[in-house]
């Protein structure tokens, strides 16, 4: 059953330096807040695994949280480059960051073949594509059927899965709503599940087909009002564009990176502080 | 330029063009978005178009930021998780057109979103492959909009992220894929595949541009297909529908 608890609490007792950490949210429901607790816990050494790493993987990569990097598309959408990654990747700044690198229906694929407890995914991919040449977590096979080559990829089995919703009920009932990415594929495929909620609510008053992963397969529920910030909880909030554009800027150079992540999130003890710190600096 | 339009307004309206009413079109964020949304929004009303987040028959008011935007989600007919769009909708054939932008692109139509320099050490890391390796090989055909230039059309790609046509390929007898890239919409023309050789050729150019000038822009021997046209001129309705398109895009994105 999931516990109600807090963020600190929840990544202390569930995040261990190490740990293959999956925090998904395709460009909706990104898990900013948990992400920070990450980084003001300083957890080091962490295989971040996601299809979409943005700005709060650039933030753990440029704090030097990650060993490695399991990716599919990794960028500033609709503004241009992660500059800590690339910095990571093009000059081992903090650290070298090793990459495992997938196309988004090979990860996709490999979460579902993590949820679904099978050894690895199988699918029409890559065809003709150099990624695996540098990646032999990509591989074939013959189907015993009709012999034709398909492409393989291992599945996602995360330590840990953090993800963002929009509600849950006093018992820790998570109900999703929205683009739901691979978000429940990421929690089922999870040793441990954190999820941080909008609000917690008497009843989820949700449809039978709603997307709900019960309490019983998550660890924590945690609410924190916007901490998808600077993504966005449909129902809920918009997605702050301006911050993602305004990140460009902040992240091109590594001091002004290091000051930015000072001062908001290692000078503030929690995501509210944080929102509060953003305020008072706009 | 001397005409009522820019390069890239011509870039955009060929490329919606090409796209039917009713057709299902997976879409890249980007030049192919607003190609898209511009067709559906003047003569393909019906088209039906699909993103990557899992949005099904979304019809956006403004051009998305990102490939998540909420009104994709709030406009679509409904949203599936990221593993069905991939596994369902676009394995499962539902795709008539993917449509692809580039950072790089060869002859054959083959992409490069990856790096620049060695995989091992780049000197550029771009942002990867996202879904076009399986866009590129799984919908029924493929369109490519990319802005003209010498570091955009190469001769040598540093790194294949998405397969074109391999030289001498003959598709039709995969059976497994679709037909590979039909169309590249650049600011200068349009260049299609020889029906042979599979290698793009110049088929149409935007008016005003001269063969010399796309040839300079492009990085390998540029040919001409047999029947090299010249692109209509925009329309008043398209560079109406256009302009407005990116006017409420600006306003919603707060730019103004």
């Amino acid at each position: 059953m999931a516990e109600i608890t807090t963020l600190s609490q929840a990544v202390a007792g569930l995040v261990r330096d190490g740990d293959t950490v999956a925090m998904e949210g395709f460009t909706h429901l990104i898990p900013h807040a948990a992400g920070h607790e990450l980084i003001r816990q300083r957890r080091v050494g962490l295989t971040l695994v996601r299809m979409t790493p943005d700005l709060v993987y650039d933030q753990l990569i440029g704090m030097g949280a990650a060993r490695k990097l399991v990716f599919s598309w990794g960028g500033n959408p609709g503004v241009g480059s992660l500059h800590r990654f690339r910095d990571a990747v093009e000059t081992g700044w903090p650290k070298p960051l090793e990459i495992e690198e997938h196309s988004h229906a090979g990860l996709a694929n490999a979460y579902a073949a993590g949820a679904a407890n099978l050894p690895f995914a199988v699918l029409r991919g890559y065809v003709g594509s150099d990624l695996p040449k540098h990646n032999r977590m990509i591989r074939t096979l013959r189907c015993p059927f009709t012999g034709e080559e398909l492409a393989a990829v291992p599945a996602i089995r995360p330590d840990v899965a953090v993800i963002h919703a929009q509600k849950a009920d006093r018992k820790g009932n998570v109900l999703i709503w929205g683009i739901v990415g691979v978000q429940k594929e990421a929690v089922l495929a999870a040793k441990r599940a954190i999820v941080t909620v909008e609000e917690i609510v008497e009843h989820l008053d949700a449809p039978p087909n709603a997307l709900v992963l019960p309490s019983w397969v998550v660890d924590a529920v945690v609410p924190v009002p916007g901490g998808a910030h600077p993504s966005f909880a449909a129902g809920y909030s918009k997605r702050d564009n301006r911050f993602y554009k305004d990140w460009d800027a902040v992240s091109r150079e590594r001091e002004s990176f290091r000051d930015w992540m000072e001062r908001h999130v290692l000078g503030t003890r929690d995501f509210a502080e944080y929102r509060r710190s953003l305020e008072g600096a706009r | 330029m001397t005409a009522g339009w820019t390069a890239e307004e011509m870039m955009t309206i060929a490329a919606a063009r090409l796209l039917k009413n009713g057709t299902v079109c997976f879409v890249g964020i980007g030049l192919p978005s607003a190609a898209a949304n511009l067709a559906r929004l003047t003569h393909a009303p019906e088209i039906v178009l699909i993103y990557e987040s899992g949005c099904i028959g979304t019809k956006p008011t403004v051009l998305p930021l990102s490939i998540g935007d909420g009104e994709l989600a709030e406009t679509a007919d409904t949203v599936v998780s990221v593993p069905e769009i991939f596994r369902y909708w676009l394995q499962g054939g539902r795709i008539d057109v993917g449509f692809l932008g580039a950072a790089q692109l060869d002859r054959f139509g083959t992409i490069n979103t990856t790096v620049i320099g060695e995989y091992g050490r780049p000197s550029v890391r771009l942002p990867g492959a996202g879904g076009a390796p399986e866009i590129a090989t799984l919908a029924g055909e493929v369109f490519i909009i990319l802005r003209h230039g010498k570091r955009a059309l190469v001769e040598r790609l540093d790194f294949a992220t998405s397969r074109g046509f391999l030289p001498g390929d003959r598709v039709e007898g995969a059976g497994k894929r679709g037909k590979g890239p039909s169309v590249l919409v650049t600011d200068l023309g349009i260049l299609k595949p020889d029906p042979d050789t599979r290698e793009l050729t110049l088929a149409s150019l935007h008016p005003g541009i001269t063969v010399e000038q796309a040839k300079a822009a492009t990085g390998w021997a540029l040919k001409l297909a047999p029947d090299l046209k010249e692109t209509p001129p925009p329309t008043a309705a398209e560079l109406g529908a256009l302009r407005a398109l990116q006017d409420r895009t600006r306003r919603a994105h707060g730019e103004d």
